[in-house]
């Protein structure tokens, strides 16, 4: 993109010179999801140059984390991606316990990933109604909605909210669930695919939705590993790399689940990697389901998980003075969260998400650190973008799913 | 003077008719849609919502009505106008029953491809009058697209004036009772579905409606209009599609003729058949995503040309030998 000196010294100089037209695109802009400002250079209608600008959402999450304490923490791990917030408590919830060295429960856990995969949902099925809507498909919108409006309805009933949740605790989950979270959990997942079916015959034979998605924003699987891209944006390109098989956390390791991946790299494949992740969730969600019944009667929080409001300082009971040339031994603070690092990755619904946090002893963290994939992401799109007109360039910011509440944090 | 009163009336009695007709088409348009998409429409102004277009009529009326810095407002506050008066003016030429047209003129299918094609002034002006480079780029998409989509259409109406020998409508309805289809949607079944896809794209429809995406160029063409000026562009474009709808049943599906007549409403096949091409309108609208750019010119050129081009010469040339 020509500076603006530069552009005064070719019109100094004389040179033949165009102004390239620019447009700006965003921040409050019916298809940026939010408010993702790209200020594009455009030759007709293709873009030359794109150039993302964000930090319009910037709320400090990170730092106001490091002034409230661990529990509270995860309730600022919501508002980073409020579409699937159970994927970042789980995250911020792994960091911590791995700080403190918790154990959790197992029914906790099984519950952590029901959570965690109905999320994922949640997260897929808004992607797919904004993604159609983007490229003009409105009735997929609501058709998505509507299923959309069923899980948050679970959500409802297990914990009381319905995008905010905390349902995730440092050390298990909040509550259990009751016997009718479980009946509808079971039906919906028998419903479900179904649902999937419907969306696909609505678009994937719709000839306008292929010529719309194949080919466009193809990214190779070495720059797609370059770019650092993850989640369906990685496996779209044919990278077969999935957090919860790597390394795998909660209840992963015991459930059965296939990782779909891509071959062409292009936007339909991204599309096509979602759609069957979709299938995935909701098997793990069944799996887990069914594994609950053997862990009746569990607690959900672990024994030694931290009280709610953390105390500042453990004072040690003072030893008793030992009479010894006048030196008085005074009981120091034992820490309440022992000193150290930690770091956890989760595959959220987005991409991979992980938390490193720095303890200093005290009820707070020292450091909070968040890598969170939109961020990367937004930060593909002029490589995606380049030589593609203004209407793929919203169809790519549909496929990369964004939320700018999880880049700007 | 008998005869100008009389005209003047019908003039005003049609007038009022396509208006209210435009109006309970947005109304048509919103309710089906939303049945198509398990919502429920507008239904808190009267009875089931049904006196929702007045009450957005009222609202739109009373807006402030904002002219940004920096326009061209002559061209800004002229450009509605043009749409509007040439997307309406085709209703005078629509023959609804055989001894009801207001201006029955031998040129009436080249006025209204005339007329519809100036209509596109008004957007071109307008993208280019708002000093918006959304706008500018909508208006710059609606020419390229309006010139390309009216050969298509042309060639599509061509074969029908081939047919009929005559580009009066009325000759061209009385054209089709006589013939041995009864309509000429079966002779020119190709030419139907090429003049359905063109005007659809002429009246900047879904999955056409590139000037104005809203996901891309936020309203395009009309983003910088505010008020009734705003309404003024979605009259035309709803006016529009009526025109267009009328000309697909008189050139296609044989006008005011149906299979028995109906006593007392000579109209009543024409609205039948012009009802049923405006759900389709809206049925297309709630069903397909949007073309691209480059993708819709392809359309247009390499597609709908080319068959518009072999039907006129297939029809030619069948006229020859039979």
């Amino acid at each position: 993109m020509a500076t603006y000196l530069e552009i005064n010294k070719k019109q100094v100089n004389g040179e033949k010179w165009e102004e390239p037209f620019y447009l700006n695109m965003g921040p409050q802009h019916p298809s940026t999801h939010g408010v993702l400002r790209l200020f594009l250079e455009l030759e007709g209608e293709t873009i030359v140059n794109c150039t993302p600008i964000i930090g319009y959402l910037h709320r400090g999450v990170e730092k106001l984390g490091e002034n409230l304490n661990y529990n509270q923490a995860i309730v600022l791990s919501d508002r980073l991606d409020y579409i699937a917030s159970a994927a970042n408590n789980t995250a911020f919830a792994l960091a911590f316990e791995k700080l403190m060295n918790l154990e959790v429960p197992r029914r906790a856990k099984l519950l952590r990933t029901i959570a965690c995969e109905m999320a994922r949902i949640c997260n897929h099925l808004l992607w797919l109604a904004t993604h159609a809507l983007d490229i003009g498909a409105m009735t997929v919108f609501l058709y998505c909605f509507r299923d959309r409006e069923w899980l948050l309805n679970i959500y409802e009933k297990i914990c009381g909210a319905r995008l905010t949740h905390t349902y995730v605790r440092v050390g298990g989950v909040r509550q259990d669930f009751t016997q009718e979270i479980i009946d509808d959990l079971y039906k919906f997942t028998e419903e479900f695919p179904s649902r999937i079916y419907d969306y696909e015959t609505l678009i994937d034979v719709n000839r306008i939705w292929l010529k719309r998605t194949k080919g466009i924003a193809v990214v190779p699987p070495e720059d797609a590993i370059n770019l650092g891209l993850t989640g369906p944006c990685l496996r779209g390109s044919g990278v077969y790399y999935d957090v919860r098989k790597f390394r795998p956390y909660d209840a992963y390791g015991e459930v059965n689940f296939v990782v779909p991946t891509g071959k062409n790299g292009d936007t339909y494949d991204r599309y096509r990697v979602r759609m069957e992740e979709l299938r995935q969730s909701n098997f793990i969600i069944r799996q887990c389901l069914d594994k609950l019944p053997e862990t009746e009667g569990e607690p959900v929080l672990a024994e030694n998980a931290p009280d709610l409001l953390m105390p500042e300082k453990i004072k040690k009971p003072e030893p008793k003075p030992v009479p010894k040339k006048g030196v008085i031994f005074r009981g120091a603070d034992v820490p309440v969260v022992p000193p150290g690092e930690a770091f956890a990755a989760i595959e959220s619904p987005k991409g991979e998400l992980s938390v490193y946090v720095v303890s200093d002893g005290s009820n707070k963290p020292w450091r909070l650190r968040v890598r969170t994939p939109s961020f990367v992401h937004i930060s593909a799109i002029p490589y995606m973008a380049k030589n593609h007109m203004i209407a793929d360039l919203v169809a790519i910011i549909g496929t990369l799913d964004i939320v700018l509440g999880d880049s700007d944090r | 003077m008998d005869k100008l009163i009389f005209t003047v009336i019908a003039a005003v009695i049609l007038l009022v008719i396509a208006l209210l007709h435009v109006a309970y088409l947005t109304y048509a348009e919103r309710k089906i849609i939303a049945r198509m998409q398990q919502r429920l429409g507008p239904n808190r102004v009267g009875p089931r919502g049904l006196l929702q277009p007045i009450a957005d009529m009222l609202k739109l009326l009373t807006k402030e009505d904002i002219v940004p810095y920096g326009v061209d407002k002559p061209i800004f506050y002229i450009a509605p106008l043009i749409s509007l008066v040439c997307a309406g003016t085709g209703v005078a030429l629509i023959p609804l029953w055989e001894k009801f047209v207001l201006s029955n003129i031998n040129v009436g299918l080249l006025f209204i491809l005339a007329l519809s094609s100036l209509s596109a002034y008004g957007v071109i002006l307008s993208g280019w009058a708002s000093n918006s480079r959304y706008a500018f780029l909508g208006g710059l998409r609606a020419s390229a697209q309006v010139i390309s989509y009216e050969i298509a259409m042309s060639l599509a109406l061509l074969s029908v004036v081939l047919m009929a020998g005559s580009l009066n409508l009325i000759d061209i309805v009385k054209a089709q009772i006589s013939s041995p289809y009864k309509i000429y949607l079966i002779p020119q079944i190709i030419a139907f579905f090429v003049f359905i896809i063109s005007a659809i794209a002429e009246c900047n429809r879904v999955p056409f409606d590139l000037p104005e995406a809203e996901t891309e160029l936020v309203a395009g063409y009309f983003v910088e209009y505010s008020a009734m000026r705003f309404s003024i562009f979605y009259l035309a474009e709803y006016f529009g599609m009526v025109v267009m709808s009328a000309l697909a049943v008189t050139c296609f599906l044989g006008g005011w003729v149906g299979p028995f007549e109906v006593p007392y409403i000579p109209f009543f096949w024409f609205l039948i058949k012009l009802y049923f091409i405006l759900f389709v309108y809206i049925w297309v609208r709630a069903t397909l995503p949007r073309y691209r750019y480059d993708q819709l010119m392809g359309l247009g050129w390499k597609v709908l040309i080319p068959i518009g081009i072999v039907n006129l010469f297939l029809t030619a040339f069948l006229k020859l030998i039979v």
